[in-house]
This record gives C-alpha cells, structure tokens and sequence, in this order.
C-alpha cells in the first residue's frame, strides 16, 4: 500500500514536471490562457503591423488572451525591460524577438527560470537554444541575404548598392552581408546608410547613382527604403532596368513586381511568426504538445513577378 | 501703430550705408554659411553630380521641405515659442489625407482641406493650452509630440489594420487642390515654388505689416507688450496654427509625392526645424530672427544632409558629418554676424 501510493506520488510528479498545469487542474480552458509577446518593432512599422495582425488573429482563433508590447523605437533597454515587466505579470506564455542576445539574455532567462514557456520569433535564430527558449519561429537573415546575392549574381550584377534605413540592427547588417557574400567574390557592395525621410531616401539614391554610374543591381532592406528607391529609378526613367529586389513586402512592392520594375521580393512571412508561436503556446499549455523541429522556417521565400498577383489582396490586407 | 515704429526704425538706418545695412541682417551669417557649404560640397563633389542640374534639384527639394517648417518655426520661435509637435503633425495631416480619400471615397482635396482644418485645431489647442497654462510651449507641444503620434497609429491600425495607406496617387487627376502639392515648374521640384513663397509672404509679414511687429513683440517682452495694446493670445494661436499648416504642406507634398502616407513619417523634423531657424540667426529667448535666415539654415541643413550621398563617403560616418560640417557652418555664421553687428554698431 505504502509503496503503490510512492509510486502513484512519483508517477504523478513525473507528469507534473513534464507538463505542470496538466497535472493540477486537467487541461486548462483557453480563455485562461494569458500569452505575452515583446518584440522589438514598432507598431508604426508597416512590417511589425503584419505580424501583430498574425498576432491578434492567433488569440482570437484559439480563444486565448493576448497581449502584444513593443518599444516605440529600436531600444534594447527598453525592450528588457517589458520583458522583466511581462515576467512580473506570470503569463501562461511568452514570445520575445531576440535581436540582441546581450541586451536581452538575462531578461529572457528570468522568464525561463520562473517557469514561463518562452518562444522566440523573427530574430534570434543563433542564440534561443542557450537562453531555454523552446523553439524558434523565423527566418535566418544572413542566408536569406546570401540567396539575395546568389540571385543577382546570376542576372549579372557585380556593382550593388545595399539601402540599410535602420543602422544598428544587427539583422539588417547580415542582410547586407549574406548579399555580399552572396554576389561572388569579385563584385562590390556600397552600403547606403540613409534615414526614414522618403524624400531624403529618394534623392541619396540618385544621388549614389549618379555618382557611381557602374551599379548594376540594387537591394533595399525593407519597404520603408524600398518604395523611395523605386521612385528615384522611376525619375531616373531606369526602373526594371536593373535588378532591384528588397526585403519583406508592401502593397507598392508587389505592384511594382506585377509591373516588372522590380525583380524580387524576399518574403519572411512576419504573419506566420506572429500567428504560430501563439498556437505553439495555446496546445503546449494544454496539451504538452510542441513541433519536433527547433527552428520553424518561415523564410525566406521568393516573391517574384510571376506570382506576385496572387499576394496583392492578401498584403492589402496586412497578412503578406 | 505700426507706421510709427517703422519710421523710428528707418530713422535709425538712414544714418547707416547700405552695405552697413546689409551687413547688419540677421540672415547674413547664415547666408554666409550656406556659401561656404555649397563651395565645399563644389570642390569636393562637384564631379560626381552634386553640380548638375538633377542634383541640385536633388538637394534643393530636402532643403525645400525642411524649409517650409523652418520657416514657420521661426516665427514661432520670434514669438518665443517652440512647437515640438509639427513632426507628428507631418504623419498626422499625411493620414487624414489619406484614409478619407482611399478608405471613403472623399475627393481629394476634401481630404486636404480636412488635413488643414486639422492642423488649425491642432494650432489653436497648443496656443490655448500655452496662453491659458502659462506653461513653457516647450512641455506642452511635447505632450502632443506623443499624442498626435499615437493618436495617429492607433487610428490608421483601427481603421485600416495597416500603418502605411497607399494608393493616394489614383486619386490625384484632376483633382484642383491635389496639383498644388505635386510636380515640377522649369526642372524644379514644386516644393521649392513653395518654400520660397512662404519666405516672401513670412517676411513681408515680419518686416512691413503689424503683425510682425506683434510677432516681435511678444517674444521680446510679452508683459510690455500686452500693456502696450498687443493682442499676445491671439498672436501666439495664430503662430501655432502656423507651424501646424507648414506640417501639413509638408505632409502634403510627401503623400501626394510618393502615393502613400505613413504614420512613422516626420521623426525629428521638429528639432530638424528648430536646428535650421537657430543656423538661421533666430535666438532660442525669442524677439529676434528673421525668415530668410531660417530659408538660409535649412539650405545649409539640406545640402548637408544630402550632399554627402554625392561625395561617396561610407555613410557608416554620416552623422559625424553632418555634425562636423553644420557646428562649421554655425561657428562661421555666428563669426560673421558678430563681426556685421560690430560694423554697423
């Protein structure tokens, strides 16, 4: 009697340590679900309102609460801390960004060590593993560059011009390295550092090229310095002359490849990793059930002008 | 009022030569400053096209739109006031042009005039919240800075579930209000005709009407003023409705330019602004400045800002540049102004 109570009293700490709010309660209703996610883009970012959208939609289709905090600038202190914040509100669940590792490790581990289910989303690919993150939803940037790279290389270009609005993001700096990498090694790479001015942007772009009549291709970093570089080449009467491909998607990105004025599009699918860690975390939280793969790919895949069309309704929708 | 000072102030100039005059101004240093930029950028990029026509137009468009503010800037700041709020203003006025006009249907120009009506009530709420509070416009336009800029996003994402709106350009045809804001004249991008209309109206305004002396006035000595007749309330609102109108032709330029308007657009315009009036001879106290001096600090601003791309500098060093390169300029500027006033005094 003594030793079947043991083993029941093992039996069940076992599955308790396995998956805690199972053992106690059964599973637990959906609607007492609190998941968090950190990330550090700013709602004002057409590209984090993508994934914030994937974000919403998520916790309205698994009837879970969601709640979705973001510094208002690129500020990794301050990012920390809304993680300590959301670590102090013991959620159910937590999705964070990794941009930087440094900055954000011990808060990340603190979520961790106080038991808090972590997964981590479009940037931390390298690091999520030490820091106990479970799984990782995301793109890698530097291969996506490279593929960037190969891309163009084949079109021909050995003079590129990378447009970077957002120095010191460390995800942008593989971009533009995996592209370099990407091209070969004969051919040059100009970084054009420029601000978030759509004027400015234009006009540093013709400028550069103005400057340097032997670019040959052009890759911008997102949309913010994608759509002002179309306009220079548009003024330039050299639009869909050059490849000149981007990263990430808008409604006047997928237009200009309809129209072959630009080449490619690298597309991460930002909805997917806001949508798919608050699944992750809705069935581990019931079920104890998690994908066997570490890092979940959602990029990069390539929009180009052959199925451009079919994305159109869906960016305007802010899903793509 | 106003024929009496001005002839209290000729009287004093007659006894000055022309040159003296000129010499005086408070433009002249910034003038000076823009010179020596423009020669520098000449030497050292003037092969790569920083010269040609496509450049200058290039330049001269970032100096227009930045000007536009610093115009209006420094009127305010003459009137010894700040308003922190005019680069949200930017998105603010660039999404009410935008979502009624893409979202509802509205023809554009309704838009524009709903942008601009929004810009007044904006004004006239910061001017009522400063003459009421007696607060410093530099705390109570900084509140709005984050206001406007949250208003701003919370109600292009509750709307439109996007933070860009695009497709404004479909509209633009034939719309009358919409062609104000878009094109060249002669090559030229339509926002310099702009920026150098605004300096003649806003100097003619400072230097030959009552208004100007008001403006003067109240930023030198708002108390003196009051007592001396000035109607110090109804001037400051009208100075933030101005500075509030100069962020929506900015906005106006840049959506009906690009087709779209965003709601991280105008980050830092506000202290671009304030920078150009202050190159441009206007003091931080307020009472003294002048249009053509803000004209002057924005060109000096924007040839900065975009003349670097023209020299192929890594732009990894942009920002030492820009630094570098304006604390010249300002060194310069304020070298020759106090040498000006020592000549004519």
């Amino acid at each position: 009697m003594r030793k079947s109570l043991g083993l029941l009293l093992v039996s069940v700490l076992t599955a308790a340590a396995l998956s805690p709010a199972f053992a106690q309660e059964g599973v637990p209703d959906r609607s007492e679900i609190d998941i968090i996610v950190v990330s550090h883009g700013a709602a004002a970012d057409p590209f984090w309102s993508v994934a914030e959208n994937g974000v919403s939609q998520a916790a309205e289709d698994m009837g879970v609460n969601v709640e979705y905090r973001a510094p208002e600038t690129f500020d990794m202190p301050r990012m920390a801390q809304l993680i300590d914040a959301a670590v102090a509100a013991q959620p159910d669940g937590l999705v964070v960004t990794i941009p930087d590792a440094d900055a954000l490790g011990d808060s990340i581990r603190a979520a961790v060590e106080a038991g808090i289910p972590v997964i981590s989303m479009n940037s931390g690919s390298d690091v999520f593993q030490e820091l106990g993150v479970l799984r990782h939803v995301g793109q890698t940037e530097y291969e996506a560059g490279f593929g960037a790279g190969e891309r163009m290389a084949q079109a021909g270009v050995d003079n590129a011009l990378c447009v970077n609005h957002e120095t010191g993001n460390v995800a942008l700096d593989l971009r533009c390295e995996g592209f370099t990498d990407g091209l070969g090694e004969n051919a040059q790479v100009e970084v054009l550092s420029v601000s978030t001015d759509p004027t400015e942007i234009r006009n540093a772009v013709q400028a550069a090229l103005t400057r340097s009549p032997d670019i040959n291709g052009i890759l911008a970093l997102g949309p913010v310095s994608a759509e002002p570089t179309l306009e220079a080449l548009r003024e330039n009467g050299t639009a869909g002359e050059m490849p000149f491909g981007t990263f990430d998607l808008s409604p006047n990105v997928l237009e200009a490849l309809v129209d072959g004025e630009m080449a490619f599009a690298i597309d991460q699918q930002q909805y997917l990793q806001g949508y798919l860690p608050i699944v992750m975390l809705t069935l581990y939280e019931q079920y104890g059930l998690l994908p066997a793969n570490d890092v979940i790919m959602t990029g990069p895949g390539f929009v180009t002008p052959e199925n451009a069309q079919q994305v159109i309704d869906l960016s305007a929708q802010g899903i793509r | 009022m106003a024929t009496e000072l001005r002839s209290r102030g000729d009287e004093r100039l007659r006894r000055v030569s022309p040159i003296r005059r000129l010499l005086a101004r408070p433009e002249l240093g910034a003038v000076s400053g823009a010179v020596l930029v423009f020669v520098f950028f000449a030497i050292v990029a003037g092969d790569n096209g920083f010269l040609n026509f496509r450049g200058i137009s290039s330049w001269l468009e970032v100096s227009a739109q930045l000007g536009i503010l610093a115009i209006f800037a420094a009127l305010l700041m003459i009137g010894g006031e700040f308003d922190l709020s005019i680069g949200s203003m930017i998105a603010t006025a660039g999404v009410v042009m935008a979502i009624p006009t893409v979202e509802f249907g509205w023809p554009l120009s309704l838009s524009i005039l709903l942008a601009f009506a929004t810009a007044a009530l904006v004004g006239f709420i910061n001017g009522t919240i400063v003459n009421r509070t007696r607060l410093p416009s530099f705390i109570v336009t900084l509140a709005f800075l984050f206001i406007l800029r949250g208003l701003t996003i919370g109600f292009t994402r509750l709307l439109t579930g996007r933070t860009q709106v695009r497709g404004v350009g479909d509209h633009l045809a034939g719309d009358p209000l919409g062609r104000l804001f878009h094109g060249e004249i002669l090559g030229l991008p339509i926002s310099v005709y702009w920026w150098l209309g605004l300096a003649i109206v806003a100097s003619w305004v400072l230097q030959k009407t009552r208004f100007g002396n008001w403006i003067y006035a109240v930023g030198g000595d708002s108390e003196a003023a009051r007592n001396s007749g000035v109607p110090v309330e109804l001037v400051r609102i009208l100075l933030f409705i101005g500075t509030a109108t100069s962020a929506t032709i900015f906005a106006a330029l840049q959506v009906i330019d690009f087709g779209s308007a965003d709601v991280s657009r105008g980050l830092l315009k506000e202290f671009e602004a304030i920078i150009a009036a202050v190159i441009g001879g206007c003091l931080l106290t307020g009472g003294y400045g002048s249009a053509i001096g803000a004209v002057f600090g924005a060109l000096i601003f924007g040839m900065v800002l975009q003349g670097i791309f023209f020299t192929g500098i890594n732009t990894d060093w942009f920002n030492v540049f820009l630094g570098v390169m304006l604390l010249i300029a300002v060194v310069f500027n304020n070298f020759i102004r106090r040498r000006a006033t020592e000549a004519s005094g």
